[in-house]
């Protein structure tokens, strides 16, 4: 029988329909504005936690919609945005800096529809509003401090090994070392390759001079480390400004994405992650006591530091050992018994003061003190007032085992978490290669919301006005055809939902287009049935001729867009990428709407009756 | 047959016009060139809402006084909103330059504006994004030169790609004339334009392959006038279509998007048309024959033949 789907075509279509129904919907029920409460060491919140805050809430008479624990964050959801206000400034202030507050727009999707996986679609920063900042490690001085530290280690090894040496200067990229004669000379090749193993080496063949120059390899791992650096730091910062969804990401070889949805005060965000931190190295003071210190009298010479997780009070000797910036490289690892530890590079000068300290030290106790300037901004009196700060805490404090040097470890820590967060506090306050803002965009969350109504006006109306052009010009077809439309609309939210895919104002512009376009294969096909029509085939053949012969003209016409699509995709940043998204999408999408979906119901109405007359 | 439009008896009017586009165009983008947005330029664009209109007079003055003389000021969307624009600059922080942009506007205006829209670009990514901008272009050109040559015939290919050159030329030169700014959003537009016109032109380049393996009889010329004639509702019917959700979008989809809705109208008329009055003349002076597309096997030959 002609235009007769088999039973799994139709299944086909509608299980395409409902699922797309199912996905689609989370996007009806909007945001709920919440508070996202997470420990600032990431562990758990305990259940006394959980209750502790829930009576904060309650006694301050703030109504909540529902209050969830999600793995290591509990999600408090408000009615309002003034409620939600409210209650973040109640719990920053009570809870204190063990817990990081974030103020969050929590999908207010069902509980029925979240069983299935369904999520709305993830809306672009110029949609819900938020920063976006590009950043570039200058790699030129990263580089640049990777030779002046060679420069400064060779030089000391070669005091150290008492081999003299005329000159130690940079020449074209290179450490030029000269030498007094052809016995240093040997001496000097044999130093390098025990301990400058990362360099490659160029002997001159005439004279006692050597060039030291930094391969290609230990480049690329100086970059490396840059980026990654400077990522750690980034984050631990952006956990600092209380954003609930932040994206910290490498792009390229030296560039790093940080987008900060909801942040509306980009004043601070740049303050934030623009801080640096630097740390210090420092005796701790085991002769006088602490306590009397605490009541006020601190020992000349001494200084009185608290620990940054336990607050506990430690007596500092006021000399610096070594700085930040001597640190060359800190990572986590585990020590020869097994448990976790800290494993530490210093530079030569680093190295040699540590050497001259740790000799008459042993057994003695030294602190890591992490320095930070930060900004902080508090409302006095219903104004912002921003207070600049320097924060001083000991993040560590290790006994002296052994007279070292340029290698050594930090060992008896809890566990590893705990062994990889000194490690990065380490990196974090070691010499950073500094980074600049190439790109910034804002977006307020006024404009978020413009962006959002026009976005879904413009798509409605134009959606309106196809279905109503339809409708007159091609009468049942066209009516037909518009459901096909409705449900490829349908779908394509559902399809980015899924996904997650971010949909940004260009990618609304894209969903717009595809509605436009997205007709056409309907109207491929039936204008083609109107030809059969008129070459005096039955209605049936005609409807029949009109799918077969135009399916091969919508295959051509829609692979060579989605040609274009993947182009875009490929060379696209950010807003090119959504448009692409969307595109791509709509054409998949419509072609099995328009096609299979359209047919569908075709058949419904004219499949396997006799008839006379299209309404077409 | 009923009544048919000889399209292609009009080519040499045709190509008049579109010769003339392409001169008005490309002078045109010679002489004065795109007005690039921020993205491809680098620099800062501040976008500010107020409570009440501004005057941009104090408003100017306010940022000369900040040192900020280089700025454009202007009003965006409505007379409450403002758009400062400033050109980027050497040795000053990228990231504090918005940051007492804004402070200079609102102290000038003793109000506390809303921030709508901050954009900062560095000249360097500017650079990147003109250059990959650039290539997208050629890419997808080259991409669907193979595609068509694979699918038809190298002579389709030629035609379908001059028309897309051709279509992306005119809208250029639209922006170019009319001195609307180019951003990112338009470069996305206008490779949209390809991905349509292309559309469009395969549309008419099938009926015309199924017609030369149809109709024995008939020159190329008339066989190609009935294949244009037979598509026609179709082609018009889905400009129409998406001509109007476009002006939906240039209409009520705000003023960022504005420029992007025009270059994709622009766009999409300049194709329709020229798969009607480009792509299939420059088929027929290339010399297509019924021998071209006759059998599937000629045309593998054919990509071997290409150039």
């Amino acid at each position: 029988m002609q235009n007769h789907f088999p039973l799994w075509k139709n299944l086909l279509v509608l299980i395409v329909l409902v699922m797309g129904i199912v996905y689609a919907l989370p996007n009806l029920f909007g945001d709920d504005p919440s508070v996202q409460i997470s420990a600032s060491n990431e562990a758990e919140i305990s259940p006394e936690r959980l209750g502790h805050i829930k009576s904060l809430l309650t006694k301050a008479a703030l109504e909540t919609k529902a209050v969830e624990q999600q793995k290591n964050k509990v999600l408090v959801r408000f009615n309002n945005t003034a409620e939600q206000m409210r209650a973040a400034d109640l719990l920053r202030n009570s809870l204190g800096n063990q817990y990081t507050v974030a103020l969050n727009l929590a999908p207010a999707t069902p509980g029925w529809l979240r069983s299935f996986g369904a999520d709305p679609m993830y809306l672009g920063l110029d949609l819900r509003g938020g920063v976006h900042f590009l950043l570039e490690v200058d790699m030129a001085a990263a580089r640049k401090q990777a030779e002046e530290r060679y420069n400064n280690d060779i030089r000391l090894a070669l005091r150290t090994e008492k081999i003299r040496y005329k000159s130690v200067s940079f020449d074209k990229g290179a450490v030029k070392v000269v030498l007094r004669n052809e016995k240093d000379k040997q001496a000097a090749i044999t130093l390098a390759a025990d301990e400058f193993r990362k360099l490659n080496v160029k002997v001159d063949d005439e004279q006692p001079v050597l060039y030291f120059s930094i391969s290609e390899e230990e480049i690329k791992e100086i970059k490396k480390f840059a980026l990654a650096q400077n990522i750690t730091t980034l984050r631990n910062r952006v956990n600092e400004l209380g954003v609930s969804e932040p994206v910290i990401q490498q792009q390229g070889d030296n560039r790093i994405v940080v987008q900060l949805p909801g942040v509306q005060d980009t004043t601070r965000a740049k303050e934030i992650l623009g801080t640096t931190a630097t740390l210090e190295y420092r005796k701790v003071d085991t002769e006088h006591d602490v306590q009397r210190a605490l009541s006020g009298r601190i020992p000349a010479g001494s200084s009185l530091y608290y620990e940054r997780d336990t607050k506990n009070p430690v007596l500092l000797k006021r000399r610096v050992i070594i700085t930040g910036d001597q640190i060359v490289d800190a990572s986590s690892g585990l020590d020869q018994n097994g448990s976790a530890s800290v494993n530490i590079v210093l530079n030569g000068i680093g190295a040699k003061k540590m050497g001259k300290f740790t000799q008459g030290n042993i057994g003695q106790p030294m602190a890591v003190v992490f320095i930070e300037q930060k900004t902080s901004t508090h409302m006095v009196n219903g104004k912002k007032v921003s207070r600049k700060q320097k924060i001083e805490e000991v993040i560590s404090i290790a006994t002296i085992r052994d007279a070292f040097s340029k290698r050594f470890q930090t060992t008896g820590l809890d566990s590893s978490q705990e062994a990889r967060k000194l490690a990065l506090l380490l990196r974090a306050g070691a010499l950073a290669a500094p980074v600049d803002i190439v790109e910034e965009r804002t977006v307020g969350p006024s404009l978020g919301q413009d962006n959002i109504d026009k976005g879904i006006l413009s798509v409605l109306v134009g959606f309106v006005l196809v279905l109503v052009f339809m409708a007159v010009y091609y009468k049942v077809f066209g009516l037909i055809a518009n459901l096909a439309l409705t449900f490829n609309l349908v779908v394509i939210v559902a399809v980015l939902s899924m996904l997650q895919a971010t949909l940004t104002l260009p990618g609304i512009a894209g969903i717009v287009l595809t509605v436009g376009m997205a007709v056409d294969a309907n109207v491929l096909i039936f204008e083609r049935i109107k030809e059969e029509l008129k070459n005096k085939n039955s209605p049936q053949t005609s409807i029949f001729l009109g799918y077969e012969k135009a399916f091969g003209t919508i295959f051509d016409a829609n692979i060579t867009t989605l040609l274009v699509a993947l182009v875009l995709f490929g060379f696209g940043t950010g807003p090119i990428k959504g448009f692409a998204i969307t595109l791509a999408i709509g054409i998949l999408t419509s072609m099995f709407t328009a096609i299979l979906g359209s047919r569908m119901v075709v058949n419904w109405v004219y499949g396997g009756s006799r008839i006379n007359k299209l309404s077409i | 047959m009923i009544k048919q439009i000889d399209f292609l008896g009009k080519r040499k009017f045709a190509a008049f016009f579109s010769g003339l586009l392409l001169i008005a165009g490309i002078s045109s983008l010679a002489v004065q060139g795109l007005k690039f947005g921020i993205d491809f330029t680098g620099g800062t664009l501040v976008e500010i809402g107020y409570k009440k209109a501004v005057d941009l007079t104090v408003m100017r003055s306010a940022l000369e006084q900040a040192g900020f003389g280089d700025s454009t000021v202007q009003h965006f969307g409505s007379a409450q909103e403002v758009l400062i624009r400033l050109k980027p600059r050497e040795g000053v922080s990228n990231a504090a330059i918005s940051t007492s942009v804004l402070t200079a506007a609102n102290t000038g205006l003793g109000e506390q504006g809303d921030v709508r829209r901050v954009e900062f670009v560095g000249p360097q990514v500017g650079d990147e994004l003109t250059e990959d901008g650039g290539l997208a272009l050629l890419y997808s050109m080259f991409g669907i030169l193979i595609y068509v040559a694979w699918r038809f015939e190298y002579k389709f290919a030629l035609g379908s790609v001059a028309a897309l050159a051709h279509d992306v030329l005119v809208t250029l030169g639209f922006f170019s004339i009319f001195q609307l700014e180019f951003d990112l959003t338009v470069l996305a537009a206008i490779l949209a334009v390809i991905g349509y016109s292309l559309n469009d032109t395969i549309v008419v380049y099938d009926r015309i392959r199924e017609n030369f393996r149809l109709l024995r009889k008939g020159s190329a010329e008339a066989v190609m006038n009935t294949s244009l004639n037979q598509t026609l509702s179709r082609t018009l019917m889905t400009s129409l279509t998406t001509l109007l959700v476009l002006a939906a979008l240039a209409v009520l989809g705000g003023e960022i998007i504005h420029n992007f809705s025009i270059a994709l109208l622009v766009g999409v008329v300049i194709g329709t048309y020229s798969s009607i009055y480009v792509a299939s003349p420059l088929v027929l002076a290339l010399g297509v024959s019924k021998e071209d597309l006759m059998e599937p096997e000629v045309e593998g030959e054919d990509i071997d033949v290409m150039p």
